[in-house]
């Protein structure tokens, strides 16, 4: 499935728009890395264990957006967006939303 | 007393090491951004017309970057009196070339030449024991990777 974030798909023809697609998960941190995180806090510096924590929630929550496409009968999703919000201290929401379309055969 | 000392302690280490560390990241980030200055990045839309592409795909980097004692102190002072705010302003502005850096690397990887349609959004990182001031900054860069297809055979 082709998945993109502009409105267009750059040398293919949008036939049918199918609607919004959004998929989302709500993750929260493993207790102990978060203790080390703790430690970065006092001298700074990538905290390697959230950034691998959210890009993988995030596809996470863009393959379930794609599943929803799959049982629409979509070709891709377009103009895809992503938003993250900070539910409670420690979980965070992350949703990925876009619009399902049929493309024109290549 | 003790206390005071500890305080006083983590202030001197984050700002010795804190600062270290930002040199070393923004020194690397020179460095990585020019060698991937090849890989165009635009917020536009659309590809330039001269651009012929083929299999777009979406690329995104993210990092998580803390902020050290210093920066946490620095920025309490400053919650009151108001301002500027020098040192999360490098902050926010670190994570976000890397963020955009991560991306190039991705996109460069699969290879494609460039990205359209950038978009960066920046949220907290929040400590579950849910200290005050303690966090960080994650940043998001994503976008639709295209690849330039060069002159096509038998096509007018």
């Amino acid at each position: 499935m082709l998945v993109t974030n502009t409105e267009q798909i750059p040398g293919r023809e949008i036939t049918e728009h199918l609607g919004v697609v959004s998929g989302s998960t709500v993750r929260a941190k493993h207790l102990g890395k978060d203790i080390l995180a703790g430690l970065k806090n006092i001298v700074g510096g990538e905290l390697t264990t959230y950034t691998e924590l959210l890009a993988d929630a995030r596809k996470e929550a863009t393959d379930r957006m794609v599943a929803q496409a799959q049982v629409l009968g979509a070709d891709a999703v377009v103009n895809l967006r992503y938003s993250t919000s900070s539910l409670a201290q420690g979980a965070a929401e992350l949703f990925a939303y876009g619009t399902a379309v049929k493309l024109d055969s290549p | 007393m003790n206390q005071l000392l500890i305080a006083a302690t983590l202030f001197l280490l984050g700002w010795w090491v804190g600062r270290s560390r930002e040199r070393r990241h923004l020194a690397q980030l020179d460095h990585r951004e020019q060698e991937l200055a090849s890989v165009t990045v635009s917020t536009c839309r659309c590809p330039p017309s001269s651009w012929p592409v083929d299999a777009p795909r979406l690329v995104a980097g993210n990092v998580a970057i803390s902020w050290d004692y210093f920066k946490a102190i620095v920025s309490l002072f400053h919650f009151v009196l108001g301002g500027r705010i020098t040192s999360l302003e490098s902050l926010v502005q670190r994570a976000r070339r890397e963020a955009v850096v991560r991306l190039q690397q991705e996109a460069r990887a699969a290879g494609y030449d460039g990205v359209i349609g950038l978009r960066l959004e920046t949220s907290r990182v929040t400590n579950s024991s849910g200290d005050k001031g303690l966090g960080g900054v994650e940043v998001l860069a994503y976008g639709t990777a295209v690849r330039r297809a060069g002159p096509r055979q038998g096509a007018g």
